[in-house]
């Protein structure tokens, strides 16, 4: 198994909130989500996954309802709260300084 | 709106663990299935596809365990478990546990149990209004710094003072209470008008006295204690306006106090009346019967209102030279005048006390660390599984929470049945003088200084076991295997709680010592008289009928008489201002004839007594004679004085003969006719004061003491006076039948000294064999360590003899710095408490060897056992059993 690109500490937050921010989704679809629409380059340490989606739904980000799945079994679904939406924007608009900071430096050498 | 989702998932999380745990779980399996089955449509047969979706998961049950960690779940979940094991360790070590639980309830209700009484007497804040701002204030001479108020001059400061908001006045006294049944005496108290508005007390029922209800021209008005209403009115409302018959004369109800109220100084009244200013002595300047208690405006201090008032004193100094020559003021707060003779006593207790605590805490702290020291494989291993160390020490202070937890808890329940005991042992007349003991119980004072323990021991039982586990060499704990040379933590800090622990009971017992060396000195201090076979009792005859001298003398000859022809009476004698050990500072004014005089007042207590009464008292004639019966008012006046007033008033000179003169213009001459040897008149601590004794048919009293020699038991003669008394006229009441015996071993100084002993002694006690117990664990301990070295020497052909001399000589070595440490703080804290010594230096040579040498012989005692099993080590086994 090839080892992914390791993500950038705390951006697995971002994803996450990213991909829930479309519609409700179990973790299992999280992570697919996450590699399709990174065109299969970002693969979440499904590891990683679980702990963050805890955190993230302790600090109230993301609620957690059960629901029946696609394939007919009962799967844990995410949302995004309200507050999580905020902090999706905090999280995005952070997340773009960096990278064009990063890719100042990078570019300029 | 976050706060409170927040809220409710931890709670949510908290409290339903089962569901939490079960859709954690499930969630996880529903990745597997998808991963499993994406595994499967790409090819891979069902358990490869299985095998690598677990293996991308990088563990099933680690995952959990980081979403509960994500959920806080484990913070609380290490918390229970900690809990649970340390319950589950504590039982499994039940002689452990039990120690430490009952030496911890030991300190906690000793302490607490003092600290209540110290509360009730010294913190709890007076049931005044803003108790901080009255004083005591006294009337000042030489003999006595606080000395009473004369009515006049009562008068005379309230007018002139600038310093006081008020001032009022009052005496403690007793009624003639006219019943159905007969007259009874009652305790009461004549008070000034503004008293009560003084101290800032409403009455509970009724009305308060209005200004000027304490002068003559006002119908006579009483207020009942709150405990009076009950008992005697049954708490009923309409006795507001009733007439109650005290002292013959017709007194209105006009009040009743609150419940909480009290005033010790007072004494335990039941009839507050409003002070009638009519005797002889209230409108005579020079006769001093009264206290007063004043409220210092604001901004004033102690300090500078007294001066306003030996200012005061010093204007009627010059105005009334014949009276108030040498009359100063005093002053001091309220709260020391209620209590002030309490506090030496109760800060020694509560010294003791807390040196128990010490005592037994150290003694846990001790005994924790031991276990520390044996479980240190334990630690090793878990340091090693990757236990932070903050979880090893949150598991010790678990331990300790529980145990104080426990400790604590039976300690408060114990505290609060030995208070009512300790109350219930002070005897009722004692206890009556000190009515703010009522309120002693757990209250949040006693709570809060309860609560500061627990937490003072919780921090030093965390700290001690914690040493171990903050330098771990884990390595060589695992390879060592517990094994090996006893702890280095254990040998360094164990050793010196002991000597701590043995050098605190040293202090409490020397204390101890030198308290009951003090209380058996007082017993044997020479009263002046043969206490054995002598019965007292005291008489109060109602003023009206027997005012004058020829009826007053009339009673007490009859009285004399019945008593000395009842069986077993080989005598019986009156004596007037006080019986012996009262301490009655009635005082009279002379001057000695011939000598040079400027108007100064030579002051001196001043006792009325029948022909009877020396003789029966058993006292000792030194030179002259006794009075006779014939010396009445009709003859020359005579007198007797004690060996201290010759020594001060006739050094080198014979008294006999010479004659005393009053402050009188022409003055009356007494002709001193004997000198009799000193008899304790006050306590049995302090110094005899110059006594003159005048024939009671010279100077009569409708208040007096009678004494009866008895050649049988003096006990049961107690109830017979009584009756006597009574049968001569119903109207006149026996009070307070006591024997000598019992007046000198229960009078005031003897009684303190006592319960000071008592206590002390108990405290002493519980602290010598609790450090012998931790004398003890130590060397215990430390044998168990070494039983491989001592298996090695004994192999090597080391004698028992030398094994005994190896372990004694450490143990020795404990004890004998501990007694050493000991007696110097003992030294100390015997100075401390020197005032409560009486007759003993704090350094008394045989109380500190004493001492010394029993702690040094139980000491030895305590360690010979564990070294006689050190000695019967078999070396084979030793070896072999590691």
């Amino acid at each position: 198994m090839s080892k992914p690109t390791d993500l950038v500490q705390g951006t697995l937050d971002l994803l996450i909130l990213k991909v829930v921010a479309l519609e409700p989704m179990h973790g299992w679809a999280i992570a697919q989500r996450i590699r399709q629409m990174s065109g299969e380059v970002l693969q979440v340490g499904q590891g990683a996954l679980y702990p963050a989606l805890h955190k993230l739904e302790q600090n109230g980000w993301i609620s957690a309802e059960w629901a029946v799945s696609d394939n007919n079994r009962r799967a844990k679904y995410y949302t995004l709260t309200k507050d999580g939406r905020k902090a999706l924007q905090r999280e995005t608009a952070d997340w773009e300084r960096l990278a064009t900071a990063i890719s100042l430096v990078v570019r300029a050498v | 709106m976050r706060l409170r989702q927040i809220i409710r998932l931890r709670l949510r999380s908290l409290f339903t663990r089962a569901s939490v745990e079960q859709e954690l779980d499930e969630e996880l399996q529903y990745h597997l299935e998808r991963q499993t089955a994406e595994g499967v449509a790409a090819g891979m047969s069902r358990e490869e596809a299985r095998f690598a979706a677990l293996r991308s998961l990088e563990g099933f049950e680690q995952r959990k365990e980081e979403c509960r960690d994500m959920r806080r779940l484990n913070l609380i979940d290490n918390l229970l478990r900690d809990f649970r094991y340390a319950i589950r360790q504590l039982r499994k070590n039940a002689v452990f546990t039990s120690t430490a639980v009952v030496m911890l309830a030991l300190g906690m209700c000793a302490s607490v149990a003092i600290f209540a009484f110290v509360d009730a007497a010294l913190i709890k804040p007076l049931p005044y209004k803003d108790p901080g701002r009255l004083a005591g204030v006294f009337e000042s001479i030489k003999m006595f710094p606080q000395s009473n108020l004369s009515y006049l001059d009562y008068l005379d400061w309230k007018k002139r003072n600038t310093v006081l908001d008020s001032l009022a006045i009052y005496s403690r006294g007793g009624f003639l209470l006219s019943t159905p049944t007969g007259t009874q005496p009652a305790r009461a108290a004549r008070v000034s008008d503004g008293f009560f508005r003084t101290l800032g007390v409403a009455p509970f029922l009724g009305r308060d006295f209005y200004a000027g209800e304490d002068l003559p021209s006002a119908p006579r008005a009483v207020m009942l204690s709150y405990a009076t209403w009950q008992k005697r009115y049954g708490g009923k409302t309409d006795i507001l306006g009733k007439t109650v018959i005290l002292d013959h004369a017709p007194s209105v109800i006009i009040g009743v106090l609150p419940r909480e109220f009290h005033f010790a100084p007072a004494g335990p009244a039941e009839f507050w009346s409003a002070f009638h200013a009519e005797s002889e002595c209230d409108l005579r300047r020079s006769c001093h019967d009264l206290n007063g208690v004043g409220r210092l405006k604001d901004g004033v201090s102690i300090e500078t209102a007294l001066a306003n008032l030996k200012s005061v004193a010093q204007q009627l100094q010059q105005e009334y030279p014949g009276s108030n020559l040498g009359q100063g003021a005093a002053m001091t707060p309220l709260r020391e005048v209620i209590a002030g003779d309490m506090r030496p006593i109760l800060l020694v207790l509560l010294g003791g006390a807390g040196l128990l605590l010490l005592i037994a805490n150290v003694n846990v702290a001790g005994l924790l660390l031991v276990r520390s020291e044996s479980r240190k494989r334990e630690i090793a291993v878990r340091t090693a599984l990757g236990a932070s160390s903050g979880r090893l020490i949150g598991q010790f202070v678990t331990e300790a929470l529980v145990l104080i937890a426990a400790g604590s808890a039976l300690g408060l329940v114990s505290a609060h049945w030995v208070m009512r005991l300790l109350a219930k042992l002070i005897p009722e007349d004692v206890a009556a003088n000190m009515p703010f003991l009522n309120s002693l119980g757990l209250n949040v004072r006693v709570a809060a200084f309860a609560g500061g323990i627990s937490l003072l021991t919780a921090a030093l039982f965390s700290f001690a076991p914690s040493l171990r586990i903050w330098s771990p060499d884990v390595r060589e704990d695992l390879a060592e295997g517990g094994r090996g040379s006893a702890g280095t933590v254990w040998s360094r800090l164990g050793s010196k709680l002991v000597v701590l622990e043995l050098s605190a009971a040293m202090v409490l017992l020397v204390s101890a010592g030198l308290l009951g060396k003090s209380l058996y000195r007082m017993l044997q201090v020479d009263v002046g008289l043969q206490p054995d076979h002598l019965a007292t009792i005291e008489v109060l005859a109602p003023k009206s009928s027997y005012g004058t001298d020829a009826k007053a003398i009339v009673l007490a000859q009859e009285i004399v008489n019945r008593i000395e022809s009842l069986p077993g009476v080989k005598s019986a004698g009156i004596v007037t201002n006080g019986l012996p050990l009262e301490g009655n500072g009635n005082t009279t004014w002379f001057r000695v004839p011939g000598r040079p005089y400027h108007g100064e007042h030579e002051e001196t207590p001043e006792r009325d007594v029948s022909p009877g009464y020396f003789t029966t008292l058993g006292a000792t004639l030194l030179q002259g004679r006794y009075f006779t019966e014939a010396e009445d008012t009709s003859k020359p006046r005579v007198a007797i004085i004690n060996r201290a007033f010759a020594r001060q008033y006739f050094p080198g000179e014979d008294p006999v003969g010479k004659h005393l003169a009053d402050l009188a213009s022409p003055p009356v001459l007494t002709e001193i006719v004997g000198i009799l040897e000193d008899i304790r008149e006050g306590p049995l601590d302090a110094a005899i004061p110059p006594v003159l004794y005048l024939p009671f048919n010279q100077s009569t009293d409708h208040y007096f003491g009678v004494v009866a020699r008895t050649s049988r038991a003096e006990r049961p003669l107690l109830a017979e006076l009584s009756a006597t008394i009574r049968q001569i006229d119903p109207d006149v009441v026996p009070l307070r039948g006591m024997t000598m015996t019992d007046r000198i071993h229960d009078s005031p100084s003897a009684y303190i000294h006592r319960s000071s002993a008592w206590l002390v002694g108990g405290f002493a006690a519980l602290a010598w064999v609790v450090g012998l117990v931790g004398l003890y664990g130590v060397v215990a301990y430390s044998v168990s360590q070494r039983t491989r070295e001592i298996g090695v020497r004994m192999a090597l052909g080391a004698q028992p003899g030398s094994v005994y001399q190896l372990i004694l000589s450490e143990a020795g070595r404990l004890a004998a710095l501990g007694i050493v440490i000991g007696l110097l703080c003992s030294v100390g804290a015997g100075t401390m408490m020197r005032g409560l010594l009486f007759g003993v230096e704090s350094w008394d040579g045989p109380t500190l060897g004493g001492v010394a040498v029993a702690l040094g012989i139980s000491a030895l005692l305590a360690s010979y056992i564990p070294a006689r099993r050190a000695a019967s080590v078999n070396p084979v086994e030793a070896l072999r059993a590691e």
